[in-house]
């Protein structure tokens, strides 16, 4: 059956040679028979493979069904061939990029734009007719946030398409990781995307660990999983705060806004920072995490607790957020599947895939968390996935903090620099996956001959998503923007890279 | 509408009293850099040399030949606190102060002599009466008298990782509360009397920044919040940025940071037009 594909656990150092090296004619046929088997991309991009010395296309799938396998695919690259796009939308990105980085041409692709380069060049669809007028937004903002541009084709207030051009965030982050020197990697990787800084480096440190074979205790996974978890809550309570503020419902808002701090500021006793900037090494923390300081998450969050659950109350009973949530920005769980989407966008539409309870790593499995799902695919499903999983992450701290019991200290390691000590595995692969408050965060490393690494792959979970916000605006009116945009809140700096 | 009432009296009052009553950020929180004298430490060439080494972003460097002085650039840190972890807190130690910001380049550099060297800066450092510092310092009287009871700004997000800006809006919810000091973050840059910039500035937002730059009336001022926008943080060695807010525009006000504190972005402006 997967003839070929090769099922690899995230996380787990794979060697190049035990990957079947297929034949691209090979690889395309088995690919569109998974993908017909329901099967959706996680990662697919190019690298120069140091084994044979080719160009090697690098697929990795996930599918129902498979327990928590990944697939991984291997493939001589050619210069062109037939769009997996034409038949499964799930490839559309990746193959612009493809396009774009490599020069792999996927005939018939739709729209093959620019991803992040040349974007003073892109060419924008354009829609004729006597009453269809052009709005262009972005790339400056009128709120304080990242870059980027929509180009609404309109007919009065109706959307008739939407277009998303993105890449003004573009810093280059992986050739730059792979001219840095290791001591600069953590700053980088935690500048992927600020508000995903413990997942990015989450998914970097398991990468590391797992080439260079260090062991993490149980302590240490219950810590990171607890700073993951308070990233998420602060990113879900901000956002439930700026969803209210986008339908003008201020008491939420300022509620919200400043419960946000609140966990922003226990990522900063764990860490030393808001974000959690600068905590997690491989295989070490870099901060000790004193039992005060336990004390003082916990005390917080039981205070917490019912300050939220009464502000969530008042936000989902009042009727004018009632109506400016439902049936707004519908993304029906066909298109979410076709799509391919991830995270609250996918969950908000039915779909039941989390990747803490799907491929569980650090201390996910211990905790049994629930899938959050909501089946409308509206703003509504998209702000009550966040608030039942606001609930459930506080109840998953209270958790951790009791699993954690007396707090050890031997697992500290302080400096970066004794986290390189082991040599990197030579000649191989490694994927990692974890849920950022987004949804899947994936990165993928692959060594040379001398244990070097030869490519870093940073895929954000709105790599998958931003398609789906240009998708539900269509027929819908311009006005409701702002609120979609908010409901999804996708990455602008994590796709930009 | 009785819900909402409720909601409001259970909430209760939540500004803070900054900056008539001080805060203190927990000590794990890694604020203004404090660096040892040398000649006190006795310490080797050796485990200094290390210490600098450490530095991912080459923010720290001897100075001085006869008394050797070690120096610490807040503009190229990234706080990540490795010389700290490096030296055992001997030679670098991040305090909890919260107060940096200034308003020329070169105050953001600490030095062993000194570490105090950039606090309280916009006004008194008239011993170095060059003609720079002369126009400099007209201009920052220009702008305190226009700007210090009412600041618009425009908030442009140049390539960052959105970290800053996270912590810009924050300045909006009611414990800060920007809002009482007479400083505004506003849609248009036509509305506003000075830029509020992030991030590195990638390549694909130079024009973006320019044109929003330009749409601002003169007399206006730049602010650069975060390391990426004062020297690149740590995008800085990348051919897809142009490495700082400085290789583009005049800037007027620097604060230090990845990302600054709300309360250290805060402290900055209202230090800056002295209304501490």
């Amino acid at each position: 059956m997967n003839e070929g594909l090769l099922p690899i656990i995230p996380g787990e150092a794979i060697p190049l040679s035990k990957i079947p090296h297929l034949h691209f004619y090979d690889f395309y046929n088995e690919v569109l028979a998974q993908m017909e088997d329901g099967a959706k991309v996680v990662q697919y991009f190019a690298f120069n493979d140091p084994v044979v010395d080719r160009k090697q296309l690098l697929l990795v799938l996930r599918k129902a069904g498979m327990g928590n396998r990944l697939l991984l695919a291997l493939a001589y690259a050619t210069n062109e061939y037939l769009a997996f796009s034409v038949h499964h939308k799930k490839f559309h990105l990746f193959e612009r990029e493809l396009y774009e980085t490599e020069g792999i041409r996927p005939i018939g692709h739709p729209s093959l734009h620019p991803v992040r380069k040349q974007i003073e060049l892109y060419p924008f669809y354009c829609i004729h007719g006597h009453e269809v007028h052009e709005v262009g937004v972005g790339p400056v903002h009128a709120g304080v946030i990242e870059p980027g541009h929509f180009r609404f084709s309109a007919v009065g207030e109706r959307v008739h398409l939407l277009e998303i051009q993105l890449g003004y965030q573009h810093r280059g982050v992986e050739q730059l990781l792979l001219k840095s020197a290791t001591s600069a990697w953590p700053m980088i990787i935690e500048g992927i995307a600020g508000d995903s800084a413990v997942s990015n480096a989450l998914c970097w440190v398991q990468a590391m660990e797992a080439l260079a074979n260090i062991s993490v205790s149980r302590e240490l996974k219950i810590v990171r999983t607890l700073a993951v978890e308070l990233e998420r809550l602060s990113n879900h309570v901000g956002d439930l705060g700026a969803l209210s503020n986008d339908v003008a419902f201020l008491p939420a808002a300022a509620y919200f806004g400043r419960m946000r701090g609140e966990f922003l500021n226990l990522l900063l006793l764990l860490s030393g920072n808001r974000f959690g900037k600068g905590l997690l090494v491989p295989g070490a923390l870099r901060f000790e995490l004193s039992s005060e300081s336990a004390d003082l998450i916990r005390a917080k969050i039981d205070e917490i607790t019912p300050e939220i659950k009464s502000v969530g109350k008042l936000l989902f009973t009042t009727p004018s957020v009632q109506s400016r949530f439902e049936r707004i920005g519908v993304l029906q769980v066909e298109q979410a599947q076709e799509l391919g989407v991830v995270g609250i966008t996918a969950r908000a539409s039915g779909i039941d895939y989390d990747v803490r309870v799907d491929y569980p790593r650090e201390s996910y499995s211990e905790l049994n968390l629930p899938i959050r799902t909501q089946k409308g695919g509206d703003v509504w499903g998209r702000a009550m996935v966040r608030f039942e999983e606001i609930l459930d992450s506080l109840g998953a701290i209270k958790t951790l903090l009791g699993m954690l019991g007396r707090i050890e200290s031997s697992f500290l390691q302080p400096s970066h620099s004794n986290a390189f000590a082991n040599a990197f595995a030579p000649s191989s692969v490694i994927v990692t996956l974890n849920e950022g408050w987004r949804g899947e965060l994936s990165h993928a490393a692959v060594t040379d001959g001398a244990g070097k690494i030869i490519r870093y792959k940073i895929k954000d979970p709105s790599f998958h998503n931003w398609n789906a916000l240009a998708q539900v605006m269509r027929e819908s009116e311009i006005s409701d923007f702002p609120l979609c945009n908010k409901s999804f809140n996708l990455s602008y700096c994590g796709f930009d890279l | 509408m009785y819900k909402v009432l409720l909601n409001r009296y259970q909430q209760g009052q939540r500004t803070s009293k900054f900056p008539k009553e001080e805060i203190i950020l927990p000590a794990i929180y890694r604020g203004r850099p404090q660096l040892s004298a040398l000649e006190q430490l006795g310490e080797t060439k050796k485990s200094t040399d290390e210490c600098i080494k450490s530095c991912p972003f080459s923010a720290l460097a001897l100075d001085g030949k006869e008394r050797p002085s070690l120096n610490l650039d807040m503009g190229k840190c990234v706080f990540c606190g490795e010389c700290e972890k490096n030296s055992g807190g001997e030679l670098v130690r991040f305090t909890n102060d919260f107060k940096m910001g200034a308003d020329q380049r070169d105050k953001l550099i600490v030095t062993s002599a000194s570490s105090t060297h950039s606090k309280k800066s916009t006004h008194g450092d008239s011993t170095n009466g060059n003609e720079l510092n002369d126009f400099l310092q007209a201009r920052s009287r220009e702008l305190k008298k226009m700007f210090s009871r009412s600041l618009q700004l425009r908030q442009v997000s140049a390539g960052g990782c959105n970290a800053c800006e996270a912590d810009i809006n924050v300045l909006n919810t009611p414990f800060f509360d920007l809002a009482r000091f007479g400083i505004q973050i506003v849609a248009s840059p036509r509305h506003a009397d000075g830029l509020l910039v992030t991030g590195p500035v990638s390549k694909n937002m130079k024009e973006a920044l320019l044109k929003s730059y330009h749409a601002v009336p003169a007399p206006k001022m730049v602010i650069a919040v975060g390391s990426c926008a004062i020297a690149g943080g740590p995008f800085h060695a990348s051919d897809e940025v142009l490495g700082g807010v400085m290789q583009l525009l005049p800037v007027d006000l620097f604060i230090p940071g990845c990302p600054p504190h709300p309360l250290t972005t805060l402290f900055a402006i209202l230090n800056y037009f002295g209304i501490l």
